[in-house]
């Protein structure tokens, strides 16, 4: 049998503001079979993305194919006039965005857009769409399957709009399904349901599929090759099983390796004998909004968390989208007051709002954002960003604080030399390195960590992983370490405490995860993180029930 | 329509409300507390210290400036508009014919400028890039940049002097015929729609190019959907609260140019009146149309907030 | 789409557009500053026995209603013009940005108040404003200066604390807070810096407005009075050589649309800084 899709020595180039020319594209060849679901992975920049559209003979504004050839059933897409491309779009090749949120029209109903594909090549009376839309819908397990479609899109959750534009996407009954990383804003509870749906579907139709990821664990699930990018060039091809199993390339096993961070032997030492803590919170609340008769906030957030941190160890807080985890963290840096509750700090109470904080007080919690790009003025050198705390904490001017400076660099291990420059000329993990510097430069007792890995590709988070557990050795810190992803956390924490709806509804040692008398959330949310095991999805055994009713999808 | 879209358009409405409060404040306390004694400017010749006593306390002039203000603003509130200065006439009476006559020249250039404006900035934007496109854009800009009356001279010396079709500054008040009425309106329509025209352009534009720029005009690119589609299906129902928001915000426009066009073409509309009634310093007339000037100004931009919070679809069921 | 990019120092590019635009307005601030050693002639000598002179050899832009030279005319005219929008912009953009930088870090009802009352001032309009004020105050430069700068202060408040507040949703604020900064720090050295390029952008496009608004209160002989004489003056005074399309009409609006279009070019055309460095 022939292959479905040939990519023969593509080039994409692209035009940078300065007006000059860059290749993004460096000559790229692969095929894929009638049925084959192949996945391009790789980190952000690497360009799978831009291969997954010129599948569809698109580029998007500013990009170019350049060169060689990308044949779909026998059609060269780069040859091919607009007109004719626009043919192919929907019917042979099909597309299903990132954000589902963002890629359908607000003001039009949903079964409208599903069936325009239909409308606008001509496949079949309205009717008939509309019957097979909602065929569609019910086979990608979507509640109301009859009903959905009649309503507009801010009116449907991101997992089920997710759902909808696959089937969008399938309605037109494509050969081919591109899907660009279509599970990545979704919690993984949720993401669950999403993949099974797609997989399903996938199978059943026999259709060929692109899935653009960048997190093998979810790609081992539902392709049968893998292609690796990095740089815009193939690094390695191969079937699911051997890319994981036996990876070639030296980046695959870089990528496996950082998939499973070392959960290292050298665990935390076991707590000192009646050891006071370094920071505790009693029925702490926080929220937005006026105060309510009964004291707690319009909005409230967080609801009656009590946690203790002792000297030298990490608590992980873990939880989903909306539980409440980093308002927690902000209310514990005082930049959002608890509205009721008492914050400790070595056993003394701490005013409520940082603003009431002495600078002593202030100096010993600092707060490190998900976000390097805003968490870092990208007006100012990274000189200055390191050099104002040292000012305001310690009064260093000067040489003084110019050493200190070159110190800290050193201890996040970037070269001294990038002092100079400013936020947008550094990659994410050196922005990421910066942003912990200047927490360090105050000379903390604490370090809140809000997501700071999320942002960040696999390897890189991998690396930051290891730098916080070399300064946790070097300095004595400790962590309280917010993100929804487990194995993370698994990687730096001592405790770990779980979130759900504001409240922490569990907390365990870290040796602990994985038993059998856990929460049921607990237990669902462990359950849902992918494995790279490529039978995990489908052994895996959920209480449909259960999961309607704690995952809010 | 949900209650949360009325208590938005509400808010809105009570803040235009309260604008408006401010505004008459100011117009006050710019035409009536700062220094110039109107007594006095009144008698002109005949002041003796006595009259002006008397014309001062007949006037109510040594009242608390805070009760004048109330006293003006309930006179305004129920229709009573003052006496004239400079003829005793009453100020209402002065107004009413001249506000019809702006209001026709204001109406007659929207109809005339806002389907051209509106097609011109569409197809601006989608043909982004383009020769057309920069053209356009670099002609608004143009027009924008510079003063009403150089689009009223520059229109005069081609139409006029040049060519000759129509008369050049003066305003023929009798009109027998249709013609007559087409060159008599013709140079201040042209003149006022030139302005207008720039603004909506742009802001249509912008709108417009917003829209084409989202996630889902791609999405509908990639179901294969076709140029034509992509717009009239996908971007101009999503761009159309923008661009009637910018329709009534250009339409703010008139108000400026109003301003300068009727002083140039002898037009007697509202905005002559107030520049002659400026020169004379009648100050109840200047009140009373500033007043008028301002109203109709913030119905216009309370109005392209109202469309802008019901256009929003996500807010609509 | 391209248009030539051309190297400045320190790693600035400008285009050709831009360049032109930039040499017009510094063209127009020399004028302004060196009127008198330019002027061939004096502002108020009759120097032609005819009015409304053609373009000659002698009065490169012919001469005005009185046969004063048009060219000494419009080269003092640039004094006025210039001179009292800058003075007024001025104004506008210190008190507007310092203002709304302070709202959006401030927050709270200071904000709700400030931002309430200059909306409200704003609308007003800006023409109708000039002519109340006029008619209530008479006209005189300082006057026209802080009317003006009134006016438009309210517009540039608001364009700096939009710009201001989306700075402030970002986390280095949210970390300087954290560290214990006060108000002042945060609007200097945080908030400043990232939005100083497009404020300069709203002060050109604020000059551009208020030369205009001056233009019109002078062209309806409310703003600058006789003896003195701005661009829009010029063109009030000698209106009546209109209808024989006299050059004393046309060159001061040429004046002015060459100030003001060459402002709105160099916005749409700044210099940007190269970001590549390997380039």
């Amino acid at each position: 049998m022939g292959n479905l899709v040939e990519i023969r020595d593509l080039k994409v180039g692209a035009t940078t503001d300065a007006g000059r020319r860059v290749d993004i594209i460096k000559g790229v060849s692969f095929d894929i079979a009638p049925g084959e679901i192949v996945a391009l992975i790789g980190e952000s920049g690497s360009g799978k993305t831009t291969i997954a559209l010129t599948l569809m003979g698109y580029a998007r504004m500013g990009c170019a194919i350049q060169g060689g050839s990308v044949r779909v059933g026998g059609r060269d897409m780069t040859q091919l006039s607009e007109k004719e491309r626009a043919a192919v779009r929907g019917t042979e090749v099909a597309y299903v965005p990132q954000s589902a949120a963002a890629a359908f029209n607000p003001a039009m109903r949903i079964i409208d857009q599903v069936v325009e594909v239909s409308r606008i090549h001509g496949l079949m009376p309205d009717a008939q769409a509309r019957a097979r839309a909602v065929e569609l819908f019910r086979a990608l397990s979507l509640p109301n399957p009859d009903t959905i479609g009649d309503r507009y899109p801010h009116q449907v959750s991101g997992g089920q709009l997710q759902r909808l534009s696959a089937a969008m996407a399938l309605i037109g009954d494509p050969k081919l399904v591109i899907f660009d990383e279509p599970t990545t804003a979704l919690d993984v509870t949720t993401q669950i349901e999403v993949l099974r749906a797609f997989k399903a579907v996938m199978k059943e139709r026999r259709i060929a599929g692109v899935y653009v990821s960048h997190d093998l664990a979810v790609v081992a699930q539902i392709a049968d090759r893998i292609v690796v990018l990095r740089g815009g060039e193939v690094q390695e091809i191969g079937a699911t099983a051997d890319i994981l199993s036996a990876p070639a390339h030296p980046y695959t096993r870089e990528l496996l390796a950082a998939f499973r961070p070392s959960v290292d032997a050298q665990a935390a030492p076991a707590p000192a004998a009646v050891a006071q803590p370094v920071l505790e919170l009693r029925d702490v609340v926080a929220g937005y909004g006026a105060l309510k008769s009964d004291g707690a906030p319009t909005i409230t957030i967080v609801k009656a968390v009590s946690l203790s941190l002792e000297a030298g160890r990490n608590l992980g807080v873990i939880g989903e989208s909306g539980c409440g985890k980093s308002t927690l963290a902000r209310a514990i840096a005082g930049i959002l007051p608890p509205s009721s509750g008492d914050i400790l700090f070595e056993g003394k109470s701490l005013p409520r709002a940082a603003k009431d904080r002495t600078r002593e007080q202030l100096r010993q919690i600092q707060i490190v954002f998900q976000s390097a790009d805003t968490a870092l003025n990208p007006a100012k050198s990274i000189a200055e960003i390191l050099g104002r705390p040292l000012a305001f904490y310690h009064g260093l001017k000067g040489r003084e604080a110019q050493a200190r400076i070159d110190r800290l660099l050193d201890m996040v291990r970037l070269p001294r030399a990038l002092q100079e420059r400013r936020p947008p000329e550094l990659s994410g993990g050196q922005k990421q390195r910066v942003n912990l510097a200047r927490a360090l430069a105050a000379d903390p007792r604490i370090i809140l960590c809000d997501e700071i890995t999320s942002a960040l590709d696999t390897v890189v988070a991998a690396a930051i992983i290891d730098l916080l557990k070399e300064l946790q050795r070097e300095l004595g810190l400790c962590y309280v370490f917010i993100s929804h992803d487990l194995p993370t956390v698994q990687a730096i924490c001592d405790e770990i405490a779980v979130m759900y709806a504001g409240e922490k509804i569990e907390q365990m040692p870290r040796s602990r995860v994985g038993a059998r008398d856990h929460h049921a959330y607990t237990k669902l949310l462990f359950a849902s993180v992918p494995k790279l095991d490529p039978q995990w999805l489908d052994s895996l055994e959920r209480n449909p029930e259960l999961v309607a009713a704690l995952a809010r999808r | 329509m949900n209650s949360f879209v009325w208590s938005l358009v509400g808010g809105r409405v009570l803040v235009a409300v309260f604008t408006l409060l401010v505004v008459s404040f100011t117009v006050f306390c710019a035409t009536a507390i700062l220094p110039g004694d109107v007594a006095e400017v009144l008698l002109g010749q005949a002041a003796t210290p006595e009259a002006v006593a008397g014309l001062r306390a007949a006037m109510h002039l040594n009242d608390p400036a805070l009760l004048r203000f109330v006293r003006w603003l309930a006179g305004l509130a129920s229709g009573d508009l003052g006496k004239s200065y400079a003829n005793n006439m009453q100020v209402a009476q002065l107004i009413g014919p001249r506000l019809l006559n702006s209001l026709k020249l204001a109406g007659i250039t929207t109809l005339f400028s806002v389907p051209i404006a509106l097609a011109l900035g569409i197809a601006a934007a989608i043909l982004r890039g383009s020769v057309f496109d920069r053209a356009l854009t670099f002609l608004t800009i143009a027009v924008i940049s510079v003063p009403e009356f150089m689009v009223a001279t520059t229109a005069v010396l081609l139409f006029a002097v040049h060519l000759k079709w129509l008369p050049a500054l003066s305003f023929a008040r009798e009109a027998t015929s249709f013609w007559d009425l087409l060159r008599i309106y013709a140079m201040p329509v042209i003149t006022l729609a030139f302005v207008i025209s720039a603004q909506m352009i742009r802001m249509t534009r912008a709108a417009m190019i917003e829209t084409l720029d989202t996630p889902y005009v791609e999405m509908a690119r990639l179901k294969g959907a076709s140029p034509t589609r992509i717009v009239l299906r996908h971007a101009l129902p999503n761009a159309l609260g923008p661009i009637v928001n910018a329709v009534a915000l250009s339409l703010s426009y008139l108000l400026g140019g109003v301003i300068i066009v009727e002083t140039i073409f002898n037009y007697p509309g509202i905005a002559k009146l107030m520049v002659d009634a400026v020169s004379t310093r009648d100050l109840p007339l200047i009140q009373s149309c500033a007043m008028i000037f301002c109203l109709v100004y913030l119905l216009l931009i309370t109005v392209a907030d109202v469309i802008a919070i019901l256009s929003n679809p996500r807010l609509r069921r | 789409m391209m248009t030539r990019a051309i190297p400045l120092p320190l790693h600035y590019r400008i285009n050709i557009v831009g360049l032109l635009a930039l040499c017009v307005i510094l063209f127009w601030t020399m004028v302004a500053l060196f009127a008198s050693q330019l002027a061939p002639h004096g502002v108020g000598e009759i120097v032609d026995l005819d009015y409304f002179g053609p373009m000659s050899r002698q009065f490169p832009v012919g001469t005005d209603y009185l046969g004063r030279d048009m060219l000494s005319r419009i080269l003092f005219g640039a004094r006025y013009t210039v001179g009292i929008s800058l003075a007024s912009v001025t104004i506008a953009c210190v008190t507007g940005v310092t203002l709304g930088m302070a709202a959006a870090v401030t927050g709270g009802w200071f904000d709700t108040a400030l931002s309430r009352f200059l909306d409200a001032l704003n609308s007003i309009p800006s023409k109708l404003f000039g002519l109340v004020v006029v008619a209530g105050v008479g006209s005189s430069i300082p006057v026209l200066i802080l009317t003006m700068a009134v006016i438009y202060t309210p517009g540039s408040y608001r364009f700096a604390r939009a710009l201001a507040v989306n700075v402030n949703t970002m986390d280095f604020i949210t970390v300087a807070r954290a560290r214990g900064e006060g108000v002042p720090y945060i609007i200097g050295s945080e908030i400043l810096p990232n939005i100083i390029g497009p404020v300069f952008a709203d002060v050109g496009l604020r000059f551009v407005f208020i030369v205009l608004l001056l233009s019109g209160l002078s062209f309806l002989g409310l703003g600058v009075q006789p003896p003195d004489a701005d661009w829009g003056a010029l063109v009030r005074e000698n209106i009546s050589g209109l209808p024989f399309g006299a050059p004393a009409v046309m060159f001061p609006s040429i004046a002015i649309a060459s100030l003001t279009i060459s402002v709105n070019l160099l916005i749409d055309n700044l210099p940007k800084k190269t970001r590549d460095r390997s380039a």
